[in-house]
């Protein structure tokens, strides 16, 4: 074999700390090395050169590049050799950036650890052989997972490119957060109206297909095949008999159902369809209300319905798509407010979530839109705003701002206004965020227009105090105590990861953080990709986002879509497991741990069972390959020769000429 | 019952609060929980202390902490949730060895706080519990409409303290409850009282206090229970001073919930310190006579 060494500098960042120069110098002299030099940039133009030029002038068959991290630049070193018309697997990367000068001062030392790595990577690329991918076809359809406002975007954006789209969404509804919204912030135009358009062309666009009060069970599969298993709860209704027309709820006697729509402001019927713009506009049975269910009574509405829908025998059920890529936009949801004991959460019916009091503004909401207190009905004459409740605060463990609550705040306290226009108004605050288009105008407005008291400073306490409440805090500008009485309290509580996002994120095989937040793939580069080939993400469920920022996030993620749905076939990668018959046993270890259902058993010519590996499914985690006795099963690029090699020179390494 | 208990009374409960330390020990002794003082124990260093010298505050808690611990005890109880609060500190700091190090210069002994050390609220609810206590009271506290004040320290700071919900704790309101008392809902449970402030700032502790007063007589209770000798000084001996700055009169008694226990028992007023306060008990006991008289207890 005829090897090549590049030892990179990358400017400062590895020759401040590593002598590149004498780690070239070493590397010149291990086996099968003909070339190693050192050079500024190696991903530069002029570096590529150099290495393709190399590998011509010296008949060079593997290189190894010395500089950062495989996750940086990788791909960009197997394209090169592959420029140069080596096989991309004659390359290895020695990580002499983040696992060396970026992590140690001392330059002797440094340039020992960095020699090594060379070493190691020169050692396992002796043991590399050519490898290929295959190609396989792609489905062109695709899953959307949520249909909120990003959801729906990504949703009519990849249906209007042509894609067949399934969307499935976990309550009656579609529309999200948003369709809960009264008005929208810095327009002040009403929510729904402005959504309701994009919910009706969700419904009746011929590409999509909508599943509601739905769930993902589970998805199996990898980028451009997946299989989906979709759970239709039981909603006791026959859907495709409602009409939609209410009676059913008219004529419900079970009237304290808890009213999700409209956040629990208010009570619904047992049978009910949440709000006027529903889609689709179907009724649903909340079993745990409903009298036929707890008492083995009732049935009115199946007496009632004209198209005899109810259907009490109704299970949930479980139906199977296939789709190539999936959008994932499942939202966000409040903390719960009974967390904020400081500001009566929970005990006091009058302190309330901004959503909550988003449902008391709406006109189609429980009050019709009246401003009323939940404990008396009385109008109130001063509400009271908190802002930062459970985002930004360490004592709770979330250091993270919600992003959206500081404009939706101003924009509830001039909705205040402009219901009961006698009414104080006042925003406690730490810092006002409001760095969008008109945003931060918007917040003068509440402020100057409106006459909304601001007052920067935390709340301490909420306490009932002559049938009101008192809110008692810091002024900070004024350096004073300051007590603010309030008919109504608004908590702006923090935006958390939706109700079940960890499970479906395991579902999924994407990663989320410490919030339950997805993760994206890179922070700035990748934002709605995962980690997972073919999952995207869209809108709140990666992080706490507004109106435009998720439509805008879900138009992208369509984008991504169609970008990788423009191939007719994928390259699969052939650093897959692979099964050595002649060893094999058939013992199906392997099969038994395989967390991805990549392995099958099959029938050798002889009769004898033995283990195969569906490449396409296969994800090379290498699980099989420790668990096989027999060492029948390796991973290709990662095999028991090559391993051992690195650790063999390794060990006699460290024996022979430790510096210590 | 449960194993003996290292007591440790601290220095109000033998002067201004003379009355807690009373009912407490007259309480523990109906039931069954045997309280042995800690030997020549001493201050626990109090505000000053800590305000002058964390390492000195440390090392005079410490003192006491090791005192009971040579008597071989594996737990302490305190009334006083200030003095608890100083030697969880100790206890919690000395974690750190180079602290613990100069707490040992000056203590001249290994400072190795092992022992667990509890508020006497705290025993009675985790060790004996409500079931047991009402079991053990002979007159019902009915007629009673109290509102507990918990005051700062009895859950605060959170970590230290880690006693009920910071912001809402519900201990003495439960036991009230089973004691058949009625739980008024009093809003200011663990606002501040004003505190040592008494001495250099008293218009803060009557301006602090007379809300909390108010509070009270809004919530329509006809007892304020409270757990801390401070907080009882305020509201208790204070009174005319905080009836001069708010200019609202009250006669709201003011009662460690050791004695409204101690009632509930079966045990005399005498032994448990009612006669000791500034504004009158005889309230509390003229409601509580004519239940029982009309129930026929006591």
């Amino acid at each position: 074999m005829r090897i090549g060494v590049f030892v990179c500098h990358c400017g400062t960042n590895i020759a401040g700390t590593v002598d590149c120069a004498a780690v070239a110098a070493a590397a010149q002299q291990f086996p099968e090395v003909v070339l190693a030099v050192d050079t500024p940039y190696a991903c530069s133009e002029p570096g590529q050169r150099a290495i393709i030029e190399a590998i011509e002038q010296k008949g060079l068959n593997g290189v190894v590049v010395a500089s950062c991290t495989p996750r940086m630049h990788e791909a960009t070193f197997r394209r090169t050799v592959e420029r140069a018309g080596l096989n991309r697997y004659m390359f290895e990367m020695a990580n002499i950036r983040e696992h060396v000068s970026w992590v140690g001062r001392d330059k002797k030392l440094n340039t020992f650890k960095a020699t090594d790595l060379v070493r190691i990577a020169v050692e396992k690329l002796r043991y590399n052989r050519p490898l290929t991918a295959k190609s396989f076809a792609v489905n062109k359809r695709v899953l959307v997972i949520g249909a909120g406002v990003a959801g729906i975007q990504a949703a009519l954006d990849c249906a209007d490119g042509g894609l067949e789209t399934i969307v499935v969404e976990r309550t009656s509804t579609v529309g999200g957060k948003m369709a809960k919204l009264d008005k929208t912030f810095p327009t002040v135009d009403c929510s729904v109206c402005v959504l309701g358009p994009k919910m009706v062309d969700l419904a009746q666009h011929r590409k999509i297909k909508l599943y509601a009060m739905s769930e993902i069970a589970d998805l199996s599969g990898y980028v451009g095949n997946f299989e989906v298993s979709i759970r239709r709860k039981a909603t006791y209704v026959d859907w495709n008999k409602c009409t939609g027309c209410g009676l059913c709820a008219d004529k419900c006697p079970s009237r304290k159902a808890p009213d999700h729509f409209n956040e629990l402001v208010g009570r619904t019927t047992a049978i009910s369809i949440p709000f006027p713009q529903a889609i689709p506009k179907k009724a649903s049975i909340d079993a745990s209300s409903c009298l036929h269910f707890l008492k083995d009574r009732c049935g009115v509405c199946a007496k009632v319905c004209p198209v005899e829908a109810i259907d009490f025998e109704q299970q949930d059920e479980v139906v199977k798509e296939s789709v190539g890529a999936v959008v994932v936009a499942t939202g966000f949801d409040l903390l719960d407010i009974r967390r904020f004991g400081q500001y009566g959460g929970g005990r006091f019916p009058d302190v309330v979530t901004s959503l909550q009091y988003e449902r008391m503004l709406s006109a189609s909401g429980p009050t019709g839109g009246h401003l009323k207190c939940p404990s008396d009905g009385r109008e109130p004459k001063s509400v009271v705003f908190i802002s930062c409740v459970g985002s930004r605060d360490r004592s709770m463990d979330r250091a993270i701002c919600s992003g959206f609550c500081c404009m939706y705040t101003a924009k509830q306290a001039i909705l205040t206004k402009s219901h009961v226009p006698d009414c104080e108004t006042h925003v406690f605050y730490m810092d006002i965020r409001a760095p969008g288009k008109g945003y931060d105008e918007f917040i003068r407005r509440a402020q100057e227009e409106y006459r909304t008291n601001y007052v920067r400073g935390r709340v301490s306490s909420v306490y009932p105090k002559n049938g009101r409440l008192a809110v008692r805090g810091a002024d900070t500008l004024l350096g004073t105590q300051t007590e603010v009485m309030a008919d109504l309290v608004v908590l702006a509580v923090g935006a958390g990861a939706a109700e079940g996002s960890r499970d479906l994120a395991e579902k999924l095989r994407i990663s989320y953080d410490a919030y339950g937040f997805f993760m994206e793939s890179h922070p700035k580069l990748k934002p709605v990709e995962t980690n997972t080939a073919g999952v995207f993400l869209a809108g709140a469920c990666q992080g706490p986002k507004d109106i435009p920022a998720s439509v805008a996030m879900g138009s992208a993620a369509a984008g991504k879509v169609m970008a990788l749905f423009s191939k007719e076939r994928l390259e699969s990668d052939p650093q897959v497991a692979q099964v050595n018959a002649v060893r094999c046993v058939g013992c199906l270890k392997c099969l038994r741990t395989c967390p991805f259902g990549a392995i099958q058993e099959v029938q050798a010519r002889d009769g004898s069972t033995k283990a195969q590996v569906i490449e396409s499914v296969c994800q090379g985690c290498g699980v099989c390959t420790v668990t096989c006795t027999d060492r029948a099963i390796e991973l290709q690029h990662f095999t028991d020769n090559q391993l051992l090699a690195e650790v063999n020179y390794l060990c006699r390494s460290w024996m022979e000429k430790s510096p210590a | 019952m449960s194993a003996a208990l290292a007591y440790y009374p601290g220095c109000s409960q033998t002067a201004s609060a003379r009355e807690y330390d009373l009912s407490t020990r007259a309480c523990c002794q109906t039931l069954g929980v045997e309280l042995n003082d800690v030997p020549d124990w001493t201050c626990c260093g109090s505000t000053p202390a800590h305000a002058t010298d964390h390492a000195l505050a440390a090392a005079l808690a410490a003192r006491n902490l090791a005192q009971a611990m040579d008597t071989g005890a594996s737990n302490l109880a305190t009334p006083c949730p200030s003095c608890l609060l100083a030697l969880r500190t100790a206890q919690s700091r000395c974690e750190n060895e180079g602290f613990k190090g100069r707490v040992e210069v000056l203590l001249g002994r290994p400072a190795t706080l092992s022992i667990r050390t509890r508020s006497i609220l705290q025993v009675l609810m985790e060790d004996l519990g409500l079931e047991a206590l009402a079991e053990k009271a002979v007159r019902p506290l009915k007629g009673l409409r109290v509102a507990s004040y918990y005051g700062c320290l009895m859950t605060r700071p959170v970590g230290l303290m880690a006693f009920e919900d910071p912001d809402n704790p519900t201990a003495m309101d439960r036991l009230f409850l089973a004691l058949g008392a009625e739980a008024a809902p009093f809003a200011l449970k663990t606002e501040c009282c004003g505190a040592a402030l008494g001495v250099p700032r008293k218009e803060a502790v009557l301006e602090l206090s007379g809300r909390i007063l108010a509070a009270a007589e809004e919530s329509g209770a006809n007892v304020l229970a409270v757990a801390c000798p401070l907080c009882q000084m305020n509201l208790d001996l204070r009174r005319e001073q905080i009836e001069g700055y708010t200019g609202q009169r009250s006669t709201l008694p003011v009662l460690y919930f050791t004695q409204l226990l101690g009632l509930a028992l079966g045990l005399p007023e005498e032994a448990l310190g009612l006669g000791l306060h500034n504004v009158g008990t005889r309230p509390v006991l003229d409601i509580l006579r004519r239940t029982w008289a009309s129930e026929d207890v006591g």
